[in-house]
C-alpha cells in the first residue's frame, strides 16, 4: 500500500547526504530499524523504487525521517538530495521489515555496527532507546571514510553525554582526525575486540552497511564468539544503492 | 558480477515487494530450503535484485528459494525452492486482528 508523505524539513548531514523529514498523515507507526520503499514516477509513467531506512524513532507526530546518500550515477538519490524541496510530496510504502528491528522490551546488551550510511536504522534504535527511557546498554561502532562523513554527529553526542549506558567508537577508513589513536583503516579483529561487547554477555548485534562491510563485520563478530543467531544484518549492496 | 559473494542483499530487503502479495511480513517467517533442508529466517536469505525481478537464495547452500518477477501485466511467484514456510501464530492472529479492525 502506497502512502503520500509531504516534505516538511530538509537537513544536510554531509556534503553528499541529506535527511528528509516527511509528514505522513496516515502513518501506522514503525519500529526502530524498519525501512520504507520510496517510489518516484516520471511524467511518462516510468517509475523507480528505492529502499531507505527510517532514521527517526517511532513518534506520535507521524513524522518519518530518511537520510539519503547521493550516488554519483544514481537514478533516484540525486533528485532526493538536490532537487526535492519542502512542500513536495513523495510516495512511500511501509513501514517494512520485522526482522532487523529493536524493540524497547529488549533489555539485553545491544551492539550496533554501522558502515557509512548504514548508521540510519541504527540511529533509529538509539533514538528509540532514548525516547522510550530504555536502560538497555548500547554500544555503537561507526565506521566512516573521514570525519566529514559522519551523520547525526551532534545528536549522537547529545545522547552520549546524557547517558553513559551508550558507548560510541568511531573508526575511520581513509582519514582520521589529528592524534586519533587508531590509524585509518578498515575494521579488523582488534577493533571488534576493543569496541564491542564481550560475547559472553550475549549481545544482540545489528550490522548495517555495504555488503562487503557487513560480511567482514559478521565474520569478526562470529570469530570473537558471537552466535550467528544473535547477529542481524542489513546489507545495502556493493555501491550503497539500496536496489 | 559473476560472484555470489558481494552483490546480494538480505531477505529483509524484499519485504516491500512481497507485501504486494502476502498479508503478513514473510521476511520474519522461517523458510526451509528444499535443497539442503536448512531452516532460516527468510530475512536472512541472500537476495538478488539485479535480475528483472527478485531472487532469494538459501544463505547456507545458495539454492534458489524464491523468484518473483513482474512482466507483461502479470506477476510470477515461484516458491518451489522452499519446502515449507513456518509462521509464528501470533503473527497470524495479528493479521486477523488487523483485518477485522478495518471492516
Amino acid at each position: 500500500m502506497w502512502r503520500v508523505g509531504t516534505v516538511v524539513a530538509l537537513h544536510d548531514e554531509t556534503a553528499t547526504a541529506r535527511t528528509i523529514t516527511l509528514d505522513v498523515p496516515d502513518w501506522p507507526g514503525h519500529v526502530a530499524g524498519q525501512h520504507v520503499d520510496v517510489r518516484l514516477t516520471a511524467s511518462d509513467g516510468y517509475s523507480a523504487v528505492r529502499s531507505y531506512s527510517i532514521a527517526s524513532a517511532p513518534n506520535a507526530e507521524m513524522r518519518v525521517e530518511l537520510t539519503v546518500e547521493r550516488l554519483p550515477n544514481g537514478e533516484v538519490s540525486p533528485y532526493l538530495t538536490q532537487e526535492l524541496a519542502v512542500g513536495d510530496r513523495l510516495e512511500l510504502r511501509g513501514p517494512i521489515g520485522g526482522w532487523f528491528v529493536w524493540r524497547a522490551q529488549q533489555t539485553e546488551p545491544i551492539q550496533l555496527i554501522a558502515g557509512g550510511s548504514g548508521i540510519a536504522p541504527l540511529m533509529a534504535m538509539i533514538r528509540s532507546r532514548a525516547s522510550t527511557g530504555s536502560t538497555a546498554p548500547f554500544r555503537l561502532l561507526y565506521s566512516v571514510r573521514e570525519p566529514g562523513a559522519v551523520f547525526y554527529r551532534e545528536d549522537l553526542q547529545t545522547l552520549l553525554d546524557r547517558d553513559n549506558n551508550v558507548g560510541l567508537t568511531y573508526a575511520y577508513t581513509r582519514v582520521a582526525p589529528k592524534d586519533w589513536p587508531r590509524p585509518p583503516g578498515r575494521i579488523d579483529a582488534a577493533l571488534i575486540a576493543d569496541a564491542t561487547w564481550p560475547s559472553n554477555l550475549a549481545p544482540t548485534c545489528y550490522v548495517c552497511g555495504p555488503t562487503s562491510f557487513v560480511e567482514s563485520a559478521v565474520d569478526f563478530l562470529s570469530a570473537s564468539g558471537n552466535s550467528p543467531d544473535k547477529i542481524r544484518t542489513e546489507r545495502f549492496g556493493p555501491t550503497g544503492d539500496r536496489k | 558480477m559473476n560472484s555470489h559473494t558481494y552483490d546480494y542483499l538480505d531477505g529483509n530487503a524484499a519485504a516491500g515487494e512481497l507485501s504486494e502479495i502476502f498479508a503478513m511480513d514473510v521476511t520474519i517467517a522461517e523458510a526451509q530450503c528444499a535443497h539442503c533442508g536448512a531452516i532460516k529466517r527468510f530475512a536472512e536469505a541472500h537476495l538478488y535484485m539485479q535480475a528483472p525481478g527478485v531472487v532469494a537464495r538459501c544463505a547456507v547452500c545458495e539454492h534458489v528459494l524464491l523468484r518473483f518477477v513482474k512482466a507483461r501485466q502479470r506477476a510470477f511467484l515461484d516458491l518451489s525452492g522452499m519446502r515449507c514456510l513456518i509462521l509464528g501464530t501470533s503473527q497470524l492472529h495479528k493479521i486477523v486482528g488487523r483485518r477485522s479492525a478495518s471492516y
